[in-house]
């Protein structure tokens, strides 16, 4: 008998895929929701392996950085959900700008605490959940959102928040073995624990893909943000954040940001960032964006 | 005592520091340099009981300088990650943010969202309402104003309403607005509060060399003054040290238009 006596059928799950694999399921349609923060640990990889599929009409949900703006600057998107659409350092994310300037784009601008509310909720399998943010504000109208009144005796009106259920979720983590355990380092994981349990499906991406976390890595167990039952893939995907920061592997990549910021201001510019930049395939995208080099990235500073 | 030579930018950042004043054990966040030096100001010196983050997700018991410095120079006392921000500061009332909108009227309603057009094709986007709804209708703000005018002291309301402020025509019936509270507004020209009868926006104090004709002319809605207001305290050698060493980039030099001193009398 082996060390894993009795657990055969356990330890032959096996969830791990390719973005092209995953990508090649999806639907036009489909709610996607994406992890990560502005310009922070986005699951940049899967991104663009959407980017590169013919995917369109979708609806988007996240905390937005560069992932929101190439998917609008590529027109894959019908409708966006979004706490915020931004680069950090530089506040105005351009292609988001651009289309909300263009009109027509559907949009759900949500405060922030109002989306990771929405996705609780979808989470916990309710409807809504009630909260006073969004009342006295413009974001109560341009949302039509209702409220609910507490049947208790203070009677209190609260805007019900709906629930922001997700077909599927992208997620970048720093390590995730066969069986979808995963384990996020870092400082900060945002909402991505939500957007995963909001999910039908979700799509890990992973800097390290490893057979088994709990022989190579158990010394990092707390880092597992959402437990295996709630991730069906797991796509191998080394520098899979950049140009976002992935804490504390890498930094953002602030030049490769700024290119892209500039590719909105000039003519056919996206045409230009999706054929040079994005490019055919991941490999080219990581060697034109420098390699092994992206490893040094520094990490930012708030 | 005369006061030391000192830019405005600093003396704002001392007015600034005074919003934190006497809050208690919660989170003071400013956003942006000014503001963020202030909240560092206020920890340092008259209110050490604030909590502050290093900008990322670290709480920290020495205020971090801005601008480039050692990523591991900060040293963490806790852990506040956005990943619990909303249930440990914004939704508990804990926290108190100085902010800067693009538009703010005479009832304290901040817009941030847009300008022109409509919500559906703005002329121009900002960053959109953040997280304005919940900081404004759960725990305290303030704003700062680099350059007053009546571009952003606007007539009216502000075109889009991205917080909660005094309004009355928006208090929903039945609903919670206890939590709502404005405190002050420091611009380039004065201080200001919310002060006058039904929180109107009164003027608190000048900065030096500054008329109230002059901040009348420059804010788009009646603005209460009482008597003869006193002038903005100017910063304390021991204020502008500390300052120094907050900001040891200088980038409050950046931040107002020409960098102008702080004494213009």
């Amino acid at each position: 008998m082996g060390p894993h006596m009795g657990f055969r059928n356990v330890t032959t799950l096996d969830k791990r895929t390719t973005a092209e694999a995953v990508v090649g399921r999806l639907r036009d349609g489909m709610t996607i929701g994406i992890g990560g923060w502005g310009p922070r640990r986005k699951p940049m990889a899967l991104v663009r392996a959407l980017l590169r599929s013919g995917v369109k009409d979708l609806t988007v949900v996240a905390y937005g950085g560069p992932d929101v703006g190439m998917l609008l600057a590529a027109g894959k998107v019908r409708k966006l959900i979004y706490g915020f659409v931004s680069l950090d350092a530089i506040p105005l994310e351009p292609y988001f700008r651009k289309a909300r300037e263009a009109g027509g784009l559907e949009v759900l601008e949500l405060d922030e605490g109002m989306l990771q509310w929405g996705l609780k909720a979808a989470a916990l399998r309710l409807p809504f959940l009630p909260t006073r943010v969004g009342l006295g504000t413009d974001v109560f109208d341009q949302g039509g959102f209702r409220t609910v009144t507490s049947p208790y005796d203070d009677g209190e009106v609260l805007l019900a928040m709906p629930a922001v259920p997700l077909d599927l979720a992208l997620i970048h983590v720093h390590r995730a073995d066969r069986m979808g355990n995963i384990q996020a380092l870092g400082p900060d994981t945002y909402y991505d624990e939500w957007f995963a349990k909001a999910a039908k499906e979700v799509v890990v991406s992973a800097e390290e893909v490893v057979d088994r976390l709990d022989l190579s890595h158990p010394e990092d167990a707390k880092a597992n943000i959402v437990e295996r039952c709630f991730v069906q893939h797991v796509v191998e995907a080394r520098h899979g954040a950049h140009p976002t920061s992935m804490p504390p592997a890498y930094g953002w990549d602030m030049a490769a940001l700024k290119a892209y910021v500039a590719s909105a201001g000039e003519e056919d510019g996206w045409a230009r960032y999706r054929a040079d930049t994005i490019g055919p395939d991941e490999a080219h995208y990581l060697a034109q964006a420098g390699g092994d080099a992206i490893a040094k990235l520094p990490l930012p500073i708030f | 005592m005369t006061a030391p030579d000192h830019m405005l930018s600093e003396l704002l950042i001392v007015a600034c520091s005074e919003v934190f004043r006497n809050n208690g054990e919660i989170v003071a966040t400013g956003i942006g340099p000014i503001p963020r030096v202030a909240a560092g100001l206020a920890k340092t010196t008259h209110s050490p009981e604030l909590l502050m983050t290093d900008g990322e997700a670290y709480l920290v018991e020495e205020p971090v300088p801005i601008g480039p410095r050692g990523y591991d120079d900060r040293k963490p006392s806790g852990y506040l990650p956005f990943s619990r921000y909303f249930d440990s500061a914004v939704w508990t009332g804990r926290r108190h943010a100085l902010v800067s909108p693009i538009q703010i009227d005479r009832f304290g309603q901040m817009n941030l969202s847009y300008v022109g057009g409509t919500f559906d094709k703005p002329k121009v986007q900002m960053l959109g309402a953040r997280g304005f709804p919940g900081n404004t209708i759960h725990h305290i703000n303030s704003m700062f104003v680099p350059a007053h005018s009546t571009r952003i002291f606007v007539p009216g309301e502000v075109q889009s309403v991205s917080s909660v402020g005094y309004n009355p025509a928006r208090r929903l019936k039945g609903a919670d607005f206890s939590g709502v509270d404005l405190r002050f507004i420091v611009t380039d020209l004065c201080v200001m509060d919310f002060g006058g009868p039904d929180h109107a926006i009164r003027l608190v104090s000048l900065h030096d060399g500054v008329t109230v004709d002059q901040v009348r002319e420059a804010t788009g809605f009646e603005l209460l003054v009482d008597g003869t207001p006193p002038v903005t305290p100017a910063p304390t050698e021991e204020q502008l040290a500390i300052i120094a060493r907050l900001d040891p980039h200088n980038i409050r030099a950046t931040v107002l238009k020409g960098n102008p001193p702080g004494k213009r009398s």
